[in-house]
């Protein structure tokens, strides 16, 4: 059959052409016959004096870099990496980590020294770090090659520079690294280094994003066909290439939808941050039908090409009720229960937990411009608030249906000013949440922290926000198929205001057009008795 | 007396239709969403091909009615000579009275058949035909600015889909009252001379 199909089709449509982009990617030496293997890089960075050290901490070893790479901080110092701040294009909000809330482990201000042990620098322990101060960027972070060097968790950026305990009374020591070992044979960026941070967002393993966990380390192809080790290979910035530091593919401001195609130096931004900038617009090979192609209009890539998402057996977050937190033990003592698949559901710190393993994602319009919900706006607390909305339709033109994973939680508010709070959870102080576990001390401080005004009276707000996924993408012939969504009950079945072939759209049409046809069939029936009773009796 | 009434190619040209539109709307409705058969995408690869094969398929016929001046037979005839046929259908017939119309070589269709037929292939064929064709190739002008969207042009080819099959009950039924069925067969029937 399928040969007879292929066979009448060649009849008659021109036969179309692939490109789907090849790649051989030496991944180490190259060599010349009769040569021997060398470096790829230019620079064998263990011969440097400048490295020789010892270094005791790691703003020394950022000055040894500078006095080579002299404008490297400069660059640094632009970048969303380093300031945790950007102004997004379209809706002029000031965004970013510095200033933001999510339903996660909430905002970043008073709990400076836990959170910004993953930021791109050394020392952010309060509001007054110097971000021009070029000696407190961590070139090691990214271009560590030893897996070494790790900043420890509660350091405010630093690694740790003696054996020192982490988690507290859990018995298990962080020695330090020898700095001078890392940074001579500092290298390029890897999934390794990007993923130290990316993928233990929200404060831990596979919590935040649900396409970025520690399994994307050293993924197979089938969990991500890019960052498959048996695959392709690639490295985190193969895709978000940086220029000047700058890595491009920021979830601020999301192209989602590439018009451009193949991005060709001298025309276009030379970034490869979206799929189409490899693969064009029109990637699939076409058949009998071109419906892949015509669907690139409407549909992202990531849409049926992340069938679901935390595959790497990882589960992700997908449910924080902090309103339970702060339960502990007849005799005083903290509370943590954990599923049989050793995830915490609970947490005396931090509430109620749900996880998720091999989730089918959430599907919407989505045009790219995200707006957040932000600290000064009033929320309605009787509905569930959107920490972040986007606009986006079937009849817009630059949206197109986009995966997200949608994280549902609880979260404290200001009950008298109906907004968002800052929550002071990390330090040593008394109106620390986890020193005391009192909200009302906790935000008091958090909100004085940011300079807010808080009515001394909060409460817990249900809140979700969406991410967009965009990674684990499965080789191709793990891709959704057609039915997958056209069909009745399909992944697209809650999106509405346009008509979708195989989900039987047009209720109305078919009842009325159903009648049609049992009105005719009775209609010719009753003819055909008359004709045949009226017959006899004539006869 | 037995003569010719439908020629080889209108044969042909009939029963390969007949099977490809009962295919198309097998097809058809399975894309739609009414019912699941052979799954989505082949469904979709069948369809396209089927369309193509009756729109290179019309395109003989329309030259072969052109050339041989057989489109004369759906021209159609006065008002009374079809209230005629209505009334014998709707009165006449359960009488057991005579047909008030019969074959001639010159006039093969009697005057409701080319009423219906014209029907047929100036309505539900060309509104099938227009909505299927922009259907398939929707991501070429969807995005101008029409002020069409997929669901007009999907409305009209499901609409019209669904007067075929009423079109197709109604003909089936009078042509197993006549030997219309044998005729189209053998190409040979009774007329008037």
């Amino acid at each position: 059959m399928r040969l007879y199909l292929m066979l009448v089709a060649a009849l008659w449509l021109p036969a179309s052409v692939s490109a789907e982009p090849v790649a051989a990617l030496a991944q180490h030496g190259t060599t010349v016959a009769g040569s021997q293997t060398v470096s790829k890089s230019t620079a064998d960075h263990s011969k440097f004096e400048a490295l020789q050290g010892p270094f005791q901490t790691g703003p020394e070893v950022t000055k040894a870099c500078l006095s080579c790479h002299t404008e490297a901080a400069k660059q640094l110092h632009q970048t969303k990496h380093w300031r945790w701040e950007a102004l997004h294009p379209e809706t002029g909000q000031t965004l970013g980590k510095r200033t933001m809330t999510n339903s996660f482990c909430g905002a970043i201000a008073s709990n400076y020294p836990r959170c910004t042990s993953c930021h791109i620098g050394y020392g952010w322990k309060d509001a007054t770090f110097d971000f021009s101060s070029e000696a407190n960027v961590d070139c090691l972070v990214c271009h560590d090659t030893t897996q070494n060097y790790k900043k420890f968790p509660t350091g405010a950026g630093h690694p740790t520079y003696e054996p020192k305990e982490f988690p507290p009374n859990s018995g298990k020591i962080w020695q330090p690294a020898d700095l001078a070992n890392v940074a001579q044979q500092v290298g390029k960026t890897s999934r390794q280094t990007c993923g130290a941070c990316h993928f233990y967002g929200g404060g831990g393993d596979a919590v935040k994003h649900g396409d970025l966990d520690s399994s994307m380390t050293n993924p197979d192809k089938s969990l991500d066909v890019h960052l498959g080790k048996d695959g392709l290979n690639f490295a985190c910035s193969t895709c978000h290439m940086g220029n000047a530091h700058d890595v491009k593919g920021s979830r601020y401001a999301i192209v989602a939808k590439d018009t451009h195609g193949i991005d060709v130096p001298g025309r276009d931004d030379g970034s490869r941050a979206t799929c189409e900038s490899c693969h064009s617009a029109m990637p699939h090979q076409g058949g009998i039908n071109n419906k892949l192609n015509d669907h690139t209009d409407k549909i992202a890539c990531q849409t049926c090409h992340i069938p679901e998402f935390a595959r790497g057996g990882k589960a992700t977050k997908t449910w924080w009720d902090w309103s339970t937190a702060g339960q502990k033990t007849p005799d005083g003592k903290p509370i943590v229960k954990k599923d049989a698949n050793g995830n915490v559901v609970y947490d005396t710190q931090k509430g109620d937990f749900e996880w998720a393993a091999n989730v089918v994602p959430v599907y919407a319009w989505y045009a790219g411009e995200t707006r957040f919900t932000q600290l000064d706006e009033k929320i309605d607390p009787s509905q569930v608030v959107a920490l972040n909305t986007f606009s986006g339709s079937y009849d817009d033109p630059n949206a197109r249906i986009w995966p997200f994973k949608v994280m549902r939680g609880k979260q404290p508010y200001d009950k008298g000013n109906s907004q968002l709070v800052v929550t002071h959870l990390f330090g040593k102080d008394d109106s620390a949440y986890w020193k005391s576990f009192d909200w009302g001390k906790s935000i008091t401080a958090g909100m004085q922290e940011v300079g807010a005004d808080y009515s001394g009276e909060y409460d817990f707000v249900e809140t979700t926000m969406h991410w967009p996924l965009t990674h684990m993408i499965a080789p191709a012939d793990q891709a959704l198929d057609c039915e997958s969504c056209h069909s009745r009950d399909g992944r697209m079945q809650n999106l509405s205001g346009f008509y979708m072939p195989g989900r039987g759209d047009f209720p109305l049409l078919d009842k009325l057009g159903w009648l049609l046809v049992l009105a005719t069939l009775a209609g010719v029936l009753l003819h055909g008795i008359g004709r045949v009773v009226l017959g006899k009796n004539r006869s | 007396m037995q003569q010719m009434i439908f020629k080889r190619f209108e044969r042909v040209w009939h029963w390969l239709q007949a099977l490809i539109v009962f295919i198309m709307l097998a097809t058809g409705f399975e894309i739609h969403g009414s019912f699941s058969l052979m799954g989505f995408e082949q469904a979709v690869d069948l369809h396209i091909i089927l369309a193509w094969t009756l729109i290179g398929l019309w395109i003989f016929a329309m030259f072969w009615h052109l050339t041989t001046g057989e489109w004369k037979h759906y021209t159609p005839s006065t008002v009374d000579k079809i209230m005629a046929m209505l009334n014998y259908y709707s009165i006449g017939i359960f009488k057991g009275g005579d047909k008030p119309f019969h074959k001639t070589r010159a006039e093969k269709h009697n005057p409701l058949q080319r009423l219906a037929y014209l029907g047929l292939e100036l309505l539900i064929i060309p509104a099938l035909w227009l909505s299927g064709l922009f259907y398939l190739f929707y991501s070429a002008w969807s995005n101008l600015g029409w002020g069409l969207d997929l669901g007009m042009v999907a409305f009209v080819h499901i609409a019209a889909a669904f007067l075929m099959i009423a079109f197709i009950i109604v003909h089936l039924y009078l042509a197993f009252t006549t030997s219309e069925v044998k005729a189209m067969i053998t190409g040979y029937g009774e007329v008037e001379t």
